[in-house]
């Protein structure tokens, strides 16, 4: 576990937790970033404005955090090109298709424990598991 | 208002993907890759981060149930329905995608003014995704909207 980091894993959590419940006390909504992406990109939604500035915020937020000093995480992407579009077709039609990801289904589902965001996040991940184990330790093993 | 308030969630959430370095695919691979756990290099961080989310998510979607409604407005909490197989296929090749890159929608949008091409690439590739879900896939009708599918 060389790279374990149970402090920061928790903050963090902590603050993504914080964000869903000033979204759903305030504005009451779901905080689902899939959701919210995928009501962008059908025409007339009213909460538009709210969606682009949430979304703002999301981009906005380490930039703003490097600005003034924080240390940023690096980001390794290891997966070829190719899997990245694939993975990024599958996420994005997979999350719309089950009504949900990490944050929808993940945090704010389970958080009203709702047996349906529970089957999906325990499915996503298994298969999220499977794809590693194979990339990892069938094929690169 | 809202939009104020929106962009706040927003900055709490991106700075919660960031100190969480869940914006790190690799981090996330390093949490899927469950061999790692026989090997001792298993990275349990993702579920110390969905721990300390639930924490504070729970009572807080406890009180607004309880209250009804939001400040702003009224609760779209989306209607309680029965498992399905949309949502057992949709979560699965959700999963595969997340497993091949290690990128999931939250921190494919944060990850973006990092500047990692291949970040941009999966966003894109990611949006694409979405949109032909909408084109081919999305629930027609009245009355239904995207609030309404969102889990």
């Amino acid at each position: 576990m060389s790279n374990f980091t149970p402090l920061s894993a928790l903050a963090g959590g902590a603050l993504i937790g914080l964000a869903a419940a000033i979204y759903i006390l305030g504005l009451g909504r779901v905080a689902g970033v899939s959701g919210i992406l995928g009501s962008l990109l059908r025409p007339r939604s009213g909460d538009a404005p709210a969606q682009f500035a949430f979304v703002a915020g999301l981009i906005a937020a380490p930039l703003l955090m490097g600005a003034a000093g924080a240390p940023l995480p690096a980001i390794s992407v290891d997966a070829s090109l190719p899997a990245v579009i694939v993975g990024g077709v599958l996420v994005g039609y997979g999350t719309r298709l089950g009504g949900g990801c990490t944050s929808g289904h993940g945090v704010c589902g389970i958080a009203r424990f709702s047996t349906r965001s529970l089957a999906a996040t325990a499915l996503f991940m298994a298969a999220g598991a499977a794809v590693v184990f194979v990339a990892r330790h069938v094929i690169g093993g | 208002m809202p939009v104020v308030l929106a962009l706040v969630t927003g900055l709490v959430f991106g700075a919660g993907l960031t100190v969480s370095q869940m914006v790190d695919p690799a981090k996330v691979l390093a949490f899927l890759d469950i061999a790692g756990i026989a090997r001792g290099t298993w990275d349990p961080s993702l579920a110390f981060v969905m721990g300390g989310a639930l924490a504070v998510t729970a009572p807080a979607y406890y009180v607004a149930q309880r209250r009804g409604q939001a400040a702003l407005g009224p609760l779209f909490i989306p209607p309680r329905r029965r498992l399905d197989k949309r949502l057992a296929v949709g979560a699965v090749m959700f999963g595969i995608g997340w497993g091949l890159v290690g990128f999931c929608p939250g921190p494919a949008v944060s990850a973006l003014g990092f500047g990692a091409t291949k970040a941009i690439v999966f966003f894109a590739a990611m949006l694409g995704g979405m949109a032909v879900y909408e084109a081919i896939a999305a629930p027609r009708g009245p009355g239904l909207t995207a609030a309404d599918i969102s889990a």
